[in-house]
């Protein structure tokens, strides 16, 4: 396939129905896409297609109907896997990347974790993937510890590997891409130097697989979560890719239809590879959905979806750095963060921030973003947040500063 | 910014500045810590009870500009006011929030200024917070978990 070198934003946009400009000229300027993305057409058209089309129950259904529904069902799959350089028996769709972890911590960590094994997160998780560790922590007795993070939003990496040497770390469970930070942590490196002490790792590629090229062969990890609603596909599917070796190995997490080979009154077998991890009915749009969001990324390609981030990232630093007394969390080279830039201003609270730029229609985030204890590391209550994506240009750069301008001399009337 | 100015009045935004009955108590007769959920925001509430009068009222922590002028103009409201009062108070400004009665300017003073939240659901929770955890701290003496929003 060849791609296009750079991403033409206004081309994309018009792809969005819901960023089109309003009659009276106005158009939302959306910078909140690290919460959630807006939708392609594409996305829209292939589930409604499928509905209208193509919809019955999937698996075990003999007439046509029912096995045009499986093949665009596992189709949404093949294209998932393709993205991301996944085992197609290792990919399997859960609710969202909360539940993609969720199933890890329950299926892998309950019956594997002893007390007094530690289980490392860092300081910069969402808390997706701190809570279920520490639910899981709590009923074996194992102890989840936090890698800290350095001043300028990097992971501490001298804590991680004296952890790793002193410590029974059994699992590492860490986030590509920070949501608040921006942070792109080096999960490769971290994941050779957990496996030479044994340990597993889970890297939370939620807001990296909308964003880069992602590859789970080339990163090397055990398990990989991510949600689709971010990278452009439905709400209400996410993604666990796992190693098939592992996961062969690991007990069921939900049970019911779909997920068995035999069910018998003295006991139950369970179905292959990615089945046994797909209790009752799937989210079969949502896949078809999802699929479609993965095709579209691949011919805009994702390198030139990361130059653009990185593009836009340049410009966006440059200038809110411009205003006076803003400062801004994370890495200050693009070339070492994603877009999502979170900022703060010294006279201005990010709940007021966010409902006064939202006048001038533009849209950014404010709150501790599910990340409180980064926010304790940093020492706020809040941020306000921006976070780009295809759809933005610099002239959506250009409206929040000017916003931000307009909502400093309103509250200073 | 004709459409923000029913929620961000000027009183509002002078007790944001120069926020009245700021700071906390020595040896408080009560104490409340509330957080709200959505933001992460913090707030600590102390008051001193003399004969079932509210003598002192301090808060502290961080927050908007909606949660911090709310604190503020609550704490001027109810200072003074007996216990059953400021409970009467609470709850005729909870019902303002609520869209469910119009603000009567007596009861609430400065705080009237605040009926405009009403129209921002998602700011509700913001302007309630001090008045839910005084509530709490008037009632249990320490802060309940999650009040009515
Ligand atoms: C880094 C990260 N991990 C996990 C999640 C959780 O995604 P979901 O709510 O779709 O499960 C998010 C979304 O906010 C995120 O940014």
């Amino acid at each position: 396939m060849t791609h296009a070198a750079l991403i033409n934003p206004l081309r994309v946009r018009q792809d969005f129905s819901l960023l089109a400009p309003t009659e009276g000229g106005a158009r939302l300027v959306y910078l909140d896409s690290a919460a959630t993305s807006q939708k392609p057409n594409a996305v829209l058209e292939a589930m409604d297609d499928y509905y209208r089309c193509a919809n019955a129950n999937v698996h075990r259904g003999v007439y046509r109907l029912a096995q045009e529904a499986t093949e665009r069902f596992e189709d949404g799959r093949r294209a998932v896997a393709e993205l991301v350089a996944a085992p197609l028996a290792g990919t399997i769709f859960t609710k969202n990347a909360t539940e993609a972890i969720n199933l890890v911590a329950w299926a892998w960590g309950l019956r594997t974790l002893r007390p007094n094994d530690v289980v490392m997160v860092t300081e910069m998780e969402h808390h997706s993937g701190i809570v279920p560790w520490q639910i899981v922590a709590k009923m074996t007795g194992a102890e989840v510890r936090f890698a800290p993070i350095t001043p300028d939003g990097e992971l501490d990496h001298e804590w991680i590997d004296h952890t790793l040497a002193s410590a029974p770390v059994r699992m590492v469970s860490i986030v590509h891409v920070s949501n608040v930070l921006g942070t792109v942590n080096p999960v490769a490196d971290i994941v050779a130097r957990a496996h030479a002490h044994g340990a597993l790792v889970l890297v939370d590629a939620s807001q990296s697989v909308p964003h880069m090229p992602v590859s789970f062969a080339g990163i090397g990890c055990d398990f990989m979560a991510f949600t689709g609603h971010k990278m452009l596909g439905p709400t209400g599917i996410g993604v666990l890719v796992g190693r098939p070796e592992i996961l062969d190995g690991m007990e069921p997490f939900l049970g019911g239809g779909e997920m068995i080979a035999d069910v018998r009154t003295d006991g139950s077998d369970w179905a292959d590879l990615p089945n046994k991890f797909e209790a009752g009915t799937p989210p079969i749009a949502e896949s078809v959905g999802l699929g479609a969001a993965c095709i579209y990324l691949s011919s805009l390609g994702l390198d030139a979806v990361r130059a653009h981030e990185v593009h836009l990232t340049t410009y966006a630093l440059d200038a809110l750095s411009e205003i006076d007394g803003l400062r801004i969390f994370g890495p200050r080279d693009p070339a070492r963060r994603g877009g999502a830039l979170s900022f703060h201003l010294p006279d201005l609270h990010p709940h007021d921030i966010a409902q006064l730029v939202d006048e001038d229609n533009v849209c950014v985030r404010a709150g501790h973003h599910c990340a409180k204890p980064l926010m304790r590391a940093l020492g706020v209550n809040a941020t306000a947040r921006a976070s780009t994506y295809i759809y933005n240009d610099t002239d959506d750069i250009d409206a929040l500063v000017t916003a931000l301008h307009r909502a400093r001399a309103y509250f200073a009337r | 910014m004709p459409g923000l100015d029913d929620l961000y009045q000027q009183l509002i935004l002078d007790h944001y500045r120069r926020p009245r009955h700021r700071g906390t108590l020595s040896e408080p007769t009560i104490e409340v810590d509330q957080q709200n959920p959505l933001c992460g925001d913090e707030l600590h509430i102390t008051v001193r009870i003399v004969d079932d009068q509210i003598t002192e009222i301090a808060h502290a922590g961080e927050g908007c500009s909606i949660s911090q002028s709310s604190a503020s103009m609550m704490s001027d409201a109810v200072v003074g006011h007996s216990v059953a009062d400021a409970l009467a108070m609470i709850e005729h400004f909870r019902r303002v929030m609520h869209g469910e009665i119009v603000a009567d300017e007596t009861i609430l003073g400065d705080a009237i200024a605040l009926e405009g939240v009403a129209k921002y659901p998602v700011r509700i929770k913001c302007a309630l917070l001090s008045w839910m955890a005084l509530k709490d701290g008037l009632i249990n003496g320490t802060p309940t978990a999650q009040e009515d929003q």
